[in-house]
């Protein structure tokens, strides 16, 4: 089967940093592939190259075998941002409704998509009211709400409590087994064994992509912290240039 | 453009103004409270040799600064917000067209200054005894294009502001020389030549110029026909520069 992602030697600068240097890498239909690395490795900068919605020097992105960002794709592409971005002035329900109205979807869908985030109570409230965690949930609704078929994710489990993140990860799931394909990005390698499949970035390099199994018996270790350590470990006498920031 | 887009898009501008109360009675209060200073700044000046009294021909000329002012102002920092929350990233990563944004801006503010028009025209014509030749609707009218134009202005300004402070310091630079020139202060066909022909090219100078031949002749002038189009063109330039500045991809 043809992978829903697929990016060739992608290079990416910001500003005049080099943020990706030449990464390649797929993403598999109706999986879960999980975005890993320390902060400011450039796994943001790879998820908006996705999405279409960052400037690439060089390379190329293919989503459903269309360049990332094509107006075909603007339906069938869900992005959640790391900050969460939904209107603080509207409620949760008006935030999610307007989502869902750009995908020609009634309130309905959109009060689902409330309910499916855990914020079925607090729907009626502003955003600028809520937690941190209820609004970035609100925003992993609006994301979701028009059923896409890629879903990227830029760290949705920021900041929620740890039952909360075992029903997001759960919901991921079955989102992937009703065929959808997902991009979730982390920081925290306890969410990478939830994965079905990962992506270890660091400096903007591709450490590793292979399945969580693949990465612990290559490290020696099945802890995916320590994997992700020794990895790195192993890689650094032959990248010495430490530079990238995202 | 797609109208059911655009239509979502009103309304959630709406919907955001309509929780910020504050605002909304701002919008709708402060044009009539500042023609109450006018009324009393002016108020007992007569009218001489022909010319209207000053209170209606500044209170008439300031109905259609005011929206224009306020709408620059309030569009320019929505947009900014909504380019610095990062909804704007987000929305163009959805069936949205920039177009159905910015039009959706302009709509939904521009509602907003028919209702802030009508109740400060109300005060004026109604409170202050303002009269003019032609038809208060038309000068309403005229009031809301002007808001537009504030509109317009505002979206395309926010894309060279990157932070709200930087945003408000366009006031100063976009919208008063316009106000310096636009014929209030010294009459256009007084001024230095050159300074006549910056005004030329200033939208609300025939904003002003609208609503002065409003005030002066009771049927609309072809004079007032081309003020119209003007502002009209201009309004729609604007909104075609912003969405070329509305960029999908950014470093």
């Amino acid at each position: 089967m043809d992978p829903v992602v697929e990016v060739t030697d992608l290079v990416v600068d910001r500003g005049r940093r080099r943020v990706l240097h030449g990464i390649s890498c797929t993403v598999g239909s109706g999986s879960v592939t999980g975005l890993l690395g320390p902060s400011g490795s450039g796994k943001s900068t790879l998820m908006r190259a996705v999405v279409g919605v960052q400037t690439v020097r060089s390379g190329q992105v293919r989503v459903f075998g269309q360049p990332a960002g094509a107006p075909q794709l603007r339906r069938t592409v869900g992005y959640l941002t790391q900050a969460p971005s939904v209107y603080a002035d509207l409620t949760v329900r008006e935030n999610a409704r307007y989502f869902a109205a750009l995908y020609g979807l009634p309130a309905a869908d959109a009060d689902r998509a409330v309910a499916d985030v855990g914020l079925a109570d607090a729907a009626g409230q502003l955003v600028a009211d809520l937690s941190g965690g209820q609004r970035s949930r609100a925003s992993l609704a609006c994301a979701l709400v028009g059923r896409p078929e890629l879903v990227v994710l830029d760290e949705p489990t920021v900041g929620q409590d740890p039952v909360l993140r075992a029903e997001l990860w759960a919901r991921f799931h079955a989102l992937a087994a009703a065929g959808t394909t997902l991009l979730v990005s982390s920081h925290v390698m306890d969410e990478a064994g939830r994965c079905d499949r990962l992506l270890l970035i660091r400096d903007g390099r591709l450490v590793a992509d292979d399945t969580p199994a693949a990465v612990r018996a290559a490290a020696g270790t099945d802890d995916l912290d320590e994997a992700f350590l020794r990895l790195i470990r192993d890689r650094q006498p032959t990248e010495p240039s430490r530079g990238a920031d995202r | 453009m797609n109208p059911r887009i655009l239509a979502a898009t009103v309304g959630r501008v709406l919907r955001q103004l309509r929780h910020d109360r504050r605002t909304v009675a701002l919008l709708v209060v402060v044009p009539a409270l500042l023609l109450t200073l006018l009324y009393y700044m002016y108020g007992d000046q007569p009218a001489t040799g022909g010319q209207p009294a000053l209170f209606d021909r500044v209170a008439l000329v300031m109905l259609g600064v005011f929206p224009f002012v306020i709408m620059f102002l309030v569009t320019s920092i929505a947009m900014l917000r909504e380019r610095t929350s990062g909804t704007l990233e987000r929305l163009l990563t959805t069936p949205l067209g920039r177009l159905d944004l910015l039009f959706g801006y302009g709509i939904a503010f521009g509602l907003a200054a028919a209702v802030q028009a009508t109740v400060a025209s109300a005060v004026a014509y109604w409170l202050f005894d303002l009269s003019t030749a032609g038809s208060p609707a038309l000068v309403i009218a005229i009031a809301v294009l002007d808001a537009l134009l504030g509109v317009a202005l505002g979206l395309l300004c926010s894309a060279f502001a990157r932070t709200e402070f930087q945003a408000v310091q366009f006031m100063p630079v976009v919208v008063i020389p316009q106000l310096l020139l636009c014929g209030l202060f010294v009459a256009r066909d007084e001024m230095a030549g050159w300074l006549e022909a910056v005004s030329n090219v200033l939208p609300l100078s025939y904003a002003v110029s609208a609503l002065t031949e409003v005030g002066a002749y009771p049927e609309p002038t072809t004079t007032l026909w081309r003020d119209l189009t003007v502002v009209a063109g201009a309004v729609v330039a604007a909104l075609v520069l912003a969405a070329a500045t509305l960029r999908r991809r950014s470093g």
